[in-house]
């Protein structure tokens, strides 16, 4: 049976391939293949630990920020440090700003083209997008003049022959349902939402000097200059500034957000039986609500194994090991047998076709990509584990959220076991996040107010104070899902360091056992109603926001050899 | 100007499509004036950027990813000045970027295929991520290819290549000591393979979207590309020091500096050049166009500049090393482990892609990483270890750039690399 490669998987961050074979209009079999390797970790050896976010954080531009937290986290766990409570505050609004942002850029500039036909839109009527608009939301930008506008300047773009980024989409294909109102509308927003997302990420600005790569992480805390008084970074001006734009992102997710993912949820509802993947969910948990109170999570940690929402189980990081039987790097001394990220060593060893190359069938290796497994189990990680987990351990928000929003599309919680339930999870936490991060918001004005602005310690900064030898784990849910760093330490540098990011988990290649990873597993009974226009494909892994560059990565060979490159 | 994109594109009346738009000629006219300060332009420029734009095409661009974290990308969509709507839909037709792109697969292919043939010698390039050549090009392929064949090709026929951010620059992080995959820079790439499209390259770790979009402004609407310092990087904005804007500039001459995170100093505002700051040794004008529409950039927001913008900043500027006495007492603060050569592969049948790994462009190390400006960062690191010996501040000179202003129809040729090389310090 031929296979399909779709190589690049446009719309993500990253080098992705994918190949699949096609039977009877349905996916059989799938392959997923990470193309690119930066070796990172080999980087980080020898390097100052205080100085490894700096570097962990360039893993990732568009989650630009995971990677640093991750990083000060594994090094302040290594050497036993805590941080005040400002600095965990302006680390969770960092990162739920991220989320937000992180979401929005999804769903409407990474994965709507899926279920939008933007040339459709040019044959809407706007008195009528405008109706459909005004049906689903209050969102004021709704008349006719409006979308007459949107659409005229849609007209002249299209009408100009330079399609630019719209050129060869699979315009016309029978999977594309939205009728053309639906579409325009959904071209409106991708506008908006184009201009929403520069503002937000003002906020880290503020707190980080700039966005892509903030630039105040510090093992210890943040480097951020705090005070009511002081002339930049932190004070009541720009706290107000951050308390203003927080306001907007909950109007903008809340009222275009949420009612368009609704909206093409209730016009693709055979979605939520398409692409229902390993149904083992895994997150690390993270946002503490109350700064002082581990427990008191924003998105509880467990697992949920084999769609039973009856049960949620532990999370123990000695339980993660990678599996490379199928990646191009090998393992001493017998070359196989998965490892714990501390004890993680690899070695890049290619085993694919010369470029330029047409197909990776009958390779064994085939991605840069390692399988990292929980307890030899492949995990699906990402917003629908975290709003899995959410559900099944209680999480009043979680529950209230997703009851609200599956009872609108009159589905039951079993549905969210798809396509479609990733795409409404990932929204539906957007909503959950926002109250809270007003909440850190609101607590930082006031410590800010009463002079408490101690946002590092420095206590441990002096290497003198650490002990020689040292090793420590940083989690985090970012928002494509559980990320973990491990950092060890020895002589005051780095002698180990290796992430374990969410799309290794998911776009992971088969393991030792040879079970799919989380993708592999969804594209399995996926529609291909066209070989040669495979948008349906696309819908499964977008699904997951794949982002690769983080992905691909390599870790410190033990005992210090060198590394061995093989020739070709 | 030999390349401009004049003929085979649609014309296009802009003063009728502004007007269409429900846009002003007076907001025009003040776009085109931030345009011209942001290019350090005198604002009667700002006319001649009206006159430019109003007889402009949409710009075809072809924009690359190749061992990148998409951090540029990312930076592209918080473009300010024209705003990032405005450079997609009014300004520039693109073409082909697989992260924004409705196509995937095959029919992405075609995009970029159809865009190199239509507008050969028309197209603007921008790369983003290093070319990693070690090893047949392995590491990094795209369509199956090697991602440095893609550079190659898309390159040869460009009208120019713009590189944003330091892996594109000069092999960045990827190229860092300790990588393994052979990661280089695209100047020293194109170098190497003969190709003589013009370079520009904005670097930063991203670079500052506003820097991108008035480079290819300039271009459109002068037909001209930015003048460069030495390492092709446009004066207007890499032509003075961080330093000499720097808003901590007065307590760096009162030896003001923050001794601790947090401390009564760094709440005051003082500067950061204790704690790391590599701004005097930096070229950027990060003080002055500052980032996400001028909210801030990392000094005013408490943390000292990393020297992003200058070459091999991975390896030269360790972060914390000027007032880090631990660091400063050791003569080589980071040591590492050498990188291990790979073997020269034989050159794959049937592809063009240069013999990758065998002869690193410039003949620099096997690491990856090109040797643009080696030297010049020696000397920026011994001086800023002089500075943490905590004596003789007052001694720093900075050498004022003029300000140059561009000819117009003006293209970087002979005489400009005689104007460059009275820029090097």
């Amino acid at each position: 049976m031929p296979r399909i490669a779709i190589d690049p998987i446009t719309r993500i961050e990253g080098h992705l391939r994918i190949e699949v074979e096609v039977e009877n209009e349905r996916v059989r079999d799938a392959w997923s293949s990470g193309t690119m390797f930066r070796g990172l970790e080999l980087i980080l050896r020898g390097r100052d630990p205080r100085e490894a976010w700096f570097f962990a954080q360039r893993a990732c531009g568009v989650c630009t920020t995971v990677h640093a937290l991750a990083s000060v986290r594994a090094v302040e766990n290594a050497l036993g440090i805590a941080v005040p409570e400002n600095a965990r505050l302006v680390r969770n609004i960092i990162a739920g700003t991220q989320f937000i942002h992180d979401h929005v850029i999804h769903f409407f500039h990474l994965h709507a083209l899926d279920w939008v036909d933007v040339v459709s839109a040019t044959k809407a009527d706007p008195a009528a997008a405008s109706r459909l608009a005004q049906s689903l939301s209050e969102w004021p930008k709704s008349s006719v003049e409006y979308f007459k506008g949107v659409q005229d300047r849609l007209k002249a773009f299209v009408g100009s022959g330079q399609l630019g980024p719209f050129a060869n989409g699979y315009w016309g294909h029978p999977a594309y349902r939205l009728p053309p109102e639906g579409n325009l509308l959904a071209v409106a927003h991708y506008l908006e939402a184009l201009e929403w997302q520069r503002d937000i990420v003002r906020i880290h600005a503020i707190l980080g000097g700039k966005n892509p790569h903030p630039q105040t992480y510090a093992v210890g805390g943040m480097t951020l200059r705090m005070g009511a008084d002081s002339p930049t970074g932190l004070n009541a001006a720009t706290m107000s500034n951050i308390d203003t734009m927080l306001a907007g992102a909950r109007t903008f997710v809340n009222q275009v957000l949420i009612p368009d993912v609704l909206y093409v949820a209730s016009a693709y509802r055979d979605w939520f039986d398409i692409g229902r993947g390993i149904g083992n969910y895994m997150a690390y948990g993270d946002f503490a609500t109350d700064v002082n109170d581990e427990s008191s999570v924003l998105f509880p940690r467990g697992r949920v194994m084999g769609r039973d929402l009856g049960r949620v189980q532990p999370v123990d990081q000695a339980q993660i090991a990678e599996s490379i039987v199928h990646s191009w790097y090998e393992y001493e001394p017998d070359g196989q047998g998965a490892k714990h990220p501390w004890k993680g060593e690899t070695r890049p060893r290619y085993a694919g076709p010369n470029p330029p190359f047409e197909s990776l069938e009958g390779y064994e290796k085939y991605s840069w990509l390692k399988a990292p497994r929980y307890d030899e189990e492949p995990m699906e990680v990402g917003p629908l584990a975290r709003m899995i987990v959410g559900y099944a351990s209680g999480k009043r928000e979680i529950r209230e959220a997703i009851d609200a929003a599956l009872g609108k599309l009159g589905v039951g919680p079993e549905k969210l076991f798809s396509t479609m339930g990733r795409i409404a999870a990932r929204a539906l936490e957007c909503q959950v996040l926002l109250p809270a991060l007003e909440g850190w918001a609101r607590q930082l004005r006031s410590n800010l107010e009463s002079g408490r602005v101690q946002v590092a310690d420095s206590s441990k900064w002096n290497p003198d104070t650490w002990p020689a030898d040292a090793q420590g784990f940083g989690w985090e849910e970012a928002p494509r899902g559980a990320l973990g760093h491990w950092v060890v330490i020895k002589n005051k540098r780095i002698e180990n360091y290796q992430l374990v990011v969410p799309s290794t988990w998911n776009g992971s290649p088969r393991d030792g056992a040879g079970r799919r990873g989380a993708w592999e597993e969804a594209l399995i009974d996926t529609p291909v109603v066209n070989a040669d226009q495979p948008v349906e494909v696309l819908r499964t892994v977008h699904s997951f926001d794949p982002c690769m560059a983080c992905a691909v990565h390599v870790c410190d060979p033990q005992g210090g050899q060198s590394v061995e490159v093989r020739v070709l | 100007m030999e390349h401009h994109p004049d003929a085979g594109l649609p014309p296009l009346d802009l003063t009728a499509e502004l007007a269409r738009r429900g846009v002003s000629r007076r907001s025009f006219l003040k776009f085109c004036a931030v345009t011209a300060a942001v290019l350090a332009l005198p604002p009667r420029y700002a006319h001649v950027i009206a006159r430019g734009l109003e007889q402009a095409i949409r710009a075809p661009v072809i924009w690359l990813e190749g061992q990148d974290c998409a951090g540029n990308t990312e930076a592209l969509l918080r473009a300010a000045k024209p705003t990032v709507a405005e450079v997609l839909l009014d300004t520039i037709s693109l073409d082909y970027h697989e992260t924004l792109m409705a196509a995937a697969g095959t029919a992405s292919e075609k995009s970029l295929r159809d865009s190199l043939a239509q507008y050969a010698g028309q197209y603007l390039v921008v790369v983003e991520g290093s070319i990693p050549l070690a090893d047949g090009g392995v590491y990094c392929t795209v369509g199956g290819r090697a991602f440095a064949e893609v550079v190659r090709e898309a390159a040869s026929r460009a009208a120019a290549v713009i590189t944003v951010g330091s892996c594109a620059f000069d092999g960045g992080l990827p190229g860092a000591a300790g990588g393994v995959t052979g990661a280089f820079g695209v100047q020293s790439f194109l170098k190497d393979q003969g190709i003589g499209t013009p370079v520009i390259n904005l670097s930063g770790c991203p670079m500052n979207p506003d820097n991108l979009t008035a480079t290819i402004v300039q271009y459109l609407s002068m037909k001209s590309l930015p003048a460069t310092d030495s390492l092709g990087r446009p004066l207007f904005a890499y032509g003075d020091s961080i330093h000499e804007h720097c808003e901590a500039l007065p307590h760096f001459r009162k030896k003001e500096f923050v001794q601790e995170w947090g401390d009564a100093g760094h709440r005051a505002g003082w500067c950061l050049f204790q704690m790391g700051c590599k701004g005097p040794v930096t070229q950027a004008n990060c003080p002055t166009l500052k980032f996400n529409a001028g909210t801030s950039w990392p000094v005013s927001s408490g943390h000292g500049c990393v020297g992003c913008t200058q070459p091999r900043f991975w390896d030269s500027m360790p972060l914390y090393r000027a007032g880090d006495p631990i660091a400063l007492a050791s003569p080589t603060p980071v040591e590492y482990r050498t990188p291990v050569p790979s073997t020269p592969p034989p050159a794959t049948p049937g592809s063009s892609t240069p013999t990758p790994g065998a002869n690193p462009p410039d003949g620099t190390t096997p690491g990856g990483g090109d040797g643009i400006g080696g030297t010049e960062i020696a000397i920026g690191a011994a001086t800023l270890a002089a500075f943490g010996a905590a004596a003789g501040y007052g001694a720093y000179r900075f050498r004022r750039r003029e300000q140059h202003v561009p000819e117009e129809g003006l293209l970087p040729g002979k005489e400009q690399e005689d104007q460059d090389a009275s820029h090097r310090d």
